[in-house]
């Protein structure tokens, strides 16, 4: 079946030329499906969740929580495992920051952070550390971008209280040993957060495989629409934790002297939901079951071996037999300031993101101002890749006269 | 050649071509051409903030004109940068301080740019006219 079809932007033609939209890591692009649920939801089944004794209060309310275990099953989670709805990959990691983190990170501790993660998997971490005089450890990544498992272990003391690293970084492209690092974390007494935000994407994800503690993801990457987000916690850690923000339906009663907060996962729902868009989290992950991989390994082969053969260009994050690549290349080239390219490339109807990528202290670790990315998605094609390999060229071109 | 003159003319330059890529070829080669600056004079007070790439921006005074270098370590930001110095370096400060620096918008190359861009041009037009707005209240006041 042709999944180009499910999504309407790939008929555009910025400046007269057809959208080759290579931005996916930033976010996706919006199927039919997604659209139309979300439509419907809007038009035709409308109703605040959890409240009301009417019909439609009802209906929502279903599709809410028929949601939650659709994500659920996707990732592999038991029963007794929490899925909460937040916003995003970013409240999740702040949620648990003002949560987990703040029961269980005192002064003297310390909290383990990846070089190359996404500024909403250290800020958090970061206020979280100044508030409790608590101390942010950096877990370094290698010239190749892979992370060392020895550095892990040497990370780790005694007042660790919390790993958190990336699946898949969204600059590197690497698959990180989730599950070599879960095992570490464990036999340390050391839990381990995952920012899926990247990982869900491109990985099979089994969040009991992975053996991860936290799983967290956005939306918006995974076709569903924006201002959605998952948070994934074993059974057993979120339980006894206080709120994160108070009112709403997270509370099972209200008084002046006490107040009795509900169970979790609603207990970290704050507010009236997302409940026009978190139920479009249900088409968007059957479809991406459905497309599957597409012809991402051979836009994967194609591009690393093109990316290689050019010698003004350098790419981050090389793959290895311990680090496999997702279709996320982030480059720079020699002389040519990467805003240039992506300029041109814009007008050529390239899609490409171009800076720091929220992440600065990975852009000081290779030392550079900031990077050119291009990161495919399943409905993406080798003739697209061909093309902006084609395009790339005549822009350094351009450039380089 | 009066601030209106020279925007007239970059205007046509720029709309002379049809291409969007011929239109940045034109820009890359003003950025080119553009002097620039010494390492010592790109200094982090020179360095406009807001800019995806870095653009530094210095500027003299002669009498009651004002004279204008700067510097970008991306081409096209430098050509962009270059339109402007154009128009407005060597003119007289209270000229630049009451400009409304919409011809940028005739050149297309508002719309056609990037936020981040876009923003980094409002940044390029806001220093240029906060030096020439103090410059020209000095002279008011002498
Ligand atoms: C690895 C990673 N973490 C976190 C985020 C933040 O996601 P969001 O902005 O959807 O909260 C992103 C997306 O930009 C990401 O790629």
């Amino acid at each position: 079946m042709d999944y180009r079809k499910q999504f309407p932007q790939l008929e555009e033609k910025p400046y007269g030329k057809p959208l080759v939209y290579l931005d996916n890591a930033a976010t996706s692009l919006r199927p039919e499906c997604v659209v139309r649920a979300w439509e419907e939801n809007a038009f035709r089944k409308n109703a605040n969740i959890h409240r009301a004794v009417h019909h439609f209060s009802a209906v929502a309310t279903e599709a809410f929580e028929k949601t939650r275990a659709d994500v659920a099953s996707f990732i592999g989670a038991g029963p007794s495992d929490q899925i909460v709805f937040t916003s995003g990959t970013t409240q999740a990691i702040n949620l648990l920051s003002a949560t987990y983190g703040d029961v269980a990170v005192g002064e003297g501790d310390n909290v383990v952070v990846g070089e190359e993660e996404h500024h909403s998997n250290i800020v958090p971490w970061q206020m979280l550390c100044r508030r409790k005089g608590a101390q942010l450890r950096v877990l370094p990544v290698g010239e190749d971008g892979a992370i060392g498992l020895q550095e892990l272990d040497n990370l780790i003391d005694k007042r660790t209280r919390l790993v958190t690293v990336a699946h898949v970084s969204n600059v590197l492209g690497l698959v990180n040993p989730i599950s070599e690092m879960a095992e570490r974390c464990h036999s340390r007494g050391v839990p381990l957060l995952v920012d899926g935000a990247q990982g869900i994407v491109h990985e099979k994800v089994d969040v009991g495989a992975l053996g991860c503690d936290f799983y967290v993801f956005s939306g918006h990457k995974i076709y569903a629409a924006p201002g959605t987000g998952v948070l994934y916690a074993r059974k057993g850690l979120m339980e006894d934790l206080p709120p994160y923000m108070g009112g709403g339906e997270m509370i099972a009663s209200v008084g002046w002297e006490k107040t009795e907060y509900e169970r979790a996962p609603r207990r970290f729902e704050a507010g009236t939901q997302n409940f026009t868009s978190v139920p479009t989290l249900s088409p968007a992950l059957e479809l991406a079951s459905q497309m599957g991989r597409g012809d991402l390994d051979g836009i994967t082969g194609y591009m690393l071996e093109a990316l290689a053969g050019r010698k003004r260009v350098h790419l981050y994050g090389k793959p290895s037999p311990a680090a496999r690549k997702v279709p996320l290349f982030s480059i720079t080239v020699d002389g040519v300031h990467h805003e240039d390219i992506a300029l041109i490339l814009d007008k050529m109807g390239i899609a490409v993101r171009s800076g720091q990528m929220c992440a600065e202290p990975l852009m000081h670790r290779f030392g550079v101002e900031g990077m050119l990315r291009a990161s495919f998605a399943p409905y993406n094609t080798l003739e697209e890749a061909q093309y902006f390999i084609e395009s790339l060229d005549r822009a350094v071109e351009m450039l380089s006269r | 050649m009066s601030i209106e003159e020279a925007k007239a003319a970059i205007v046509e330059e720029l709309l002379m071509y049809d291409d969007w890529l011929d239109r940045y070829e034109y820009i890359i080669s003003l950025g080119k051409d553009l002097p620039g600056l010494t390492d010592d004079r790109k200094t982090e007070d020179r360095l406009i903030k807001g800019c995806q790439s870095r653009v530094w921006l210095d500027s003299r005074r002669e009498g009651s004109r004002l004279f204008f270098d700067a510097d970008s370590d991306a081409l096209i930001t430098r050509g962009i940068i270059a339109m402007l110095i154009r128009v407005y370096s060597g003119q007289e400060a209270a000229e630049i301080a009451s400009d409304d620096f919409l011809f940028v918008k005739r050149t297309g190359l508002v719309d056609n740019l990037s936020p981040t861009r876009a923003n980094g041009l409002a940044s390029m037009i806001s220093t240029i006219r906060g030096i020439a707005a103090e410059a020209a209240g000095e002279d008011g006041g002498r």
